[in-house]
């Protein structure tokens, strides 16, 4: 995996909401949503990105894509850098860059016909001519799984899972290769889940597309992604591979998540590890290691210094100072 | 082949429905309330009474004939005639055209104007918004009413032909009238912009462009249906207003306002009340109507925004 080219860098993100202290504001009420994030994407990998919610995960996934402006940092596309770029510049890279929302039912327009609004991009962008769009909308809603005649429907006619085809049409129809998905399968019930999922990594297999798949449900995460960041506080925790992370978790807080996960099998006895009280207020972040205040394991340097992102073992990095 | 994600959708040939677009499904419940059906009903009347009624009128070119002064309503002259001899019931349905005309002209162009300044201030924010809304806010200070008078007064000083003022009073009237809709329809975009479909259309890289027109136009279409209909009463009553005081439309042009100056002289008032009641019946007739269709409509293009 790291012999293959990077396609996204991320490099020290930072997005700051809120305003530092001037003239006119005594206390700076800054929450700092993502706070110096970086990681690395390559050619045709999955990369996930989980976390609690709060902890900055769609934060990230929207200044990749620059869909919410940075507070400083760097998102290099192919070594370019998005947030540097013009308006039009970014305009003509935007059909290779693609994003897929949470909420299948407020991200689709009520007003335009799905065949409309899957095809509008290409045409917008000049892709393809008035008569080809249509034989071009017919070839992805085949490949999403949708039926041929549900071209000329409006979105309320669809249940979620199906809007959430109909998204993801919307997106892999301008062939991108880089695709932001943002919880695509939180707001559908389990057994849509699993057809959705099915359609990700058929789209891996059959089109080599690049994902960033953001999600909470760390099953989820293991099936489609190759390499897996984890988020706490709008700061990584633990990058390692899939693998890697799942066999041999080192954060404490990436063993207590791996913990949660619920496995189908009454007969088995493991241990939980429980964490106690909520994610810390963003606007308030505990001093030292941001996740001090919920670890078992915390120490008074803990308290005291914010642990470096280190790389422990070939590919895989840890912010503890207990690993 | 193998397809664990094909869903299982009916493979039967489903015909297009008409009744499963938004707007058929709005024509559906709007045919379902009686009230706003009465208003368009009367509508639909009074707009063939005044724009093909004259046709069937043997007085429309006649005009005055001064041996058939201030007659009752008889079978020859149904509402009577005026003081010109001129026939009332003639004269109404050509002040109908007039009146109609001016208030749907005033509503074309207000919510022209208010729609897309609207749109623009709400999209772009910042300096537009700013510029927009100022202009919108320091019209919405100046007092209608006295405005419309000193306009209708310099219109008269400047001598302007009477078959052109109709013209002139439709624009003062959008150019009162289009800072509240441009709030109305900022306000709504403001709150389209966060949504994710429009977020969505960033994602995409869509052209502004395609974004206000295909995207957010369509959304507010409902709300400049609803308040351009009951913005139609408001112009026609703001002409009758005017042309009341023999600022808007002047005779010889007829229209229901100045028709009912006639209630001022004190004679025509106890003596002929065929002379006012007919216009001002048809002013307050054809203004809720009129209120009754838009507050249906807006009960069927929002059917969760039922208020009572």
């Amino acid at each position: 995996m790291s012999g293959a080219l990077p396609l996204i860098e991320v490099k020290n993100l930072k997005k700051y909401y809120g305003e530092s202290a001037n003239i006119f504001k005594r206390n700076p009420s800054v929450v700092k949503a993502v706070d110096g994030v970086s990681f690395t994407i390559h050619q045709g990998e999955t990369f996930g990105l989980v976390g609690e919610s709060g902890s900055g995960k769609s934060t990230i996934g929207k200044s990749v894509l620059r869909l919410s402006s940075i507070t400083s940092g760097e998102v290099l596309y192919n070594g370019q850098n998005l947030h540097g770029l013009s308006k039009d510049e970014m305009r003509t890279l935007r059909p290779k860059i693609q994003f897929i929302f949470q909420d299948p039912y407020s991200s689709l327009n009520p007003r335009i016909r799905i065949g409309d609004a899957i095809g509008e991009a290409l045409l917008d962008h000049g892709l393809c001519s008035k008569s080809e769009v249509r034989q071009k909308v017919l070839e992805v809603l085949e490949i999403c799984g949708l039926a041929t005649h549900h071209i000329d429907r409006f979105p309320h006619e669809f249940s979620g899972g199906q809007r959430q085809r109909i998204g993801i049409a919307r997106a892999i129809i301008l062939q991108p290769d880089f695709i932001v998905a943002d919880e695509p399968v939180s707001a559908l019930d389990v057994s849509i889940q699993a057809q959705i999922i099915n359609l990700f990594s058929k789209l891996q297999k059959e089109k080599q597309i690049t994902f960033l798949f953001i999600s909470h449900d760390l099953s989820v995460v293991e099936h489609l992604c190759s390499r897996i960041g984890v988020l706490y506080l709008g700061t990584m925790m633990e990058l390692a591979s899939r693998d890697d992370l799942y066999s041999n978790p080192l954060h404490p807080y990436t063993k207590a998540l791996l913990s949660a996960v619920p496995i189908p099998d009454p007969t088995l006895k493991r241990e939980r590890i429980i964490l106690k009280g909520d994610i810390p207020n963003p606007a308030d972040p505990p001093k030292g290691c941001k996740f001090h205040t919920r670890c078992p394991f915390a120490t008074d340097i803990c308290r005291a210094e914010v642990p470096e992102f280190r790389e422990i073992e070939p590919e895989h990095f840890v912010a503890c100072h207990l690993v | 082949m193998e397809n664990p994600i094909d869903l299982p959708v009916s493979k039967k040939k489903v015909k297009p429905n008409r009744k499963s677009s938004l707007w058929g499904q709005v024509l559906g419940r709007l045919l379902k309330k009686k009230i706003a059906l009465v208003g368009l009903g009367f509508l639909i009347f009074i707009f063939l009474f005044s724009f093909i009624g004259p046709f069937f009128s043997p007085y429309v070119h006649l005009g005055v004939d001064p041996t058939k002064v201030n007659q009752a309503p008889s079978a020859a002259h149904w509402l009577g005639t005026d003081k010109l001899g001129r026939d009332v019931l003639t004269r109404l349905m050509l002040a109908g055209r007039i009146s109609l005309t001016v208030g749907l002209g005033a509503m074309v162009m207000s919510v022209t104007i208010g729609a897309l300044l609207g749109i623009l201030a709400g999209y772009y924010r910042g300096i537009v918004d700013q510029i927009v809304m100022r202009i919108a806010d320091i019209l919405m200070t100046l007092p209608g009413i006295p405005l419309l008078f000193i306009m209708a007064a310099v219109m008269s000083e400047w001598k302007v032909p009477t078959e052109h003022r109709l013209y002139i009073v439709m624009l003062m009237l959008s150019l009162v009238g289009w800072p509240g809709l441009a709030r109305l329809v900022r306000s709504q975009v403001l709150s389209l912009r966060e949504r994710q479909f429009i977020q969505a259309t960033d994602a995409l890289g869509l052209r502004d462009r395609r974004k206000l027109l295909n995207h957010l136009l369509p959304n507010i279409v409902p709300l400049l249906i609803v308040s351009g209909t009951l913005s139609i009463g408001g112009a026609i009553l703001s002409e009758s207003t005017l042309s009341y005081f023999g600022l808007g439309v002047v005779p010889p042009e007829a229209s229901w306002g100045n028709m009912i100056t006639s209630a001022n002289s004190l004679i025509d008032f106890q003596k002929r009340p065929w002379l006012w009641i007919p216009p001002g019946l048809a002013i307050f007739m054809t203004v809720i109507s009129i209120n009754l269709l838009g507050d249906g409509l807006r009960d069927a293009i929002d059917p969760n925004m039922k208020r009572r």
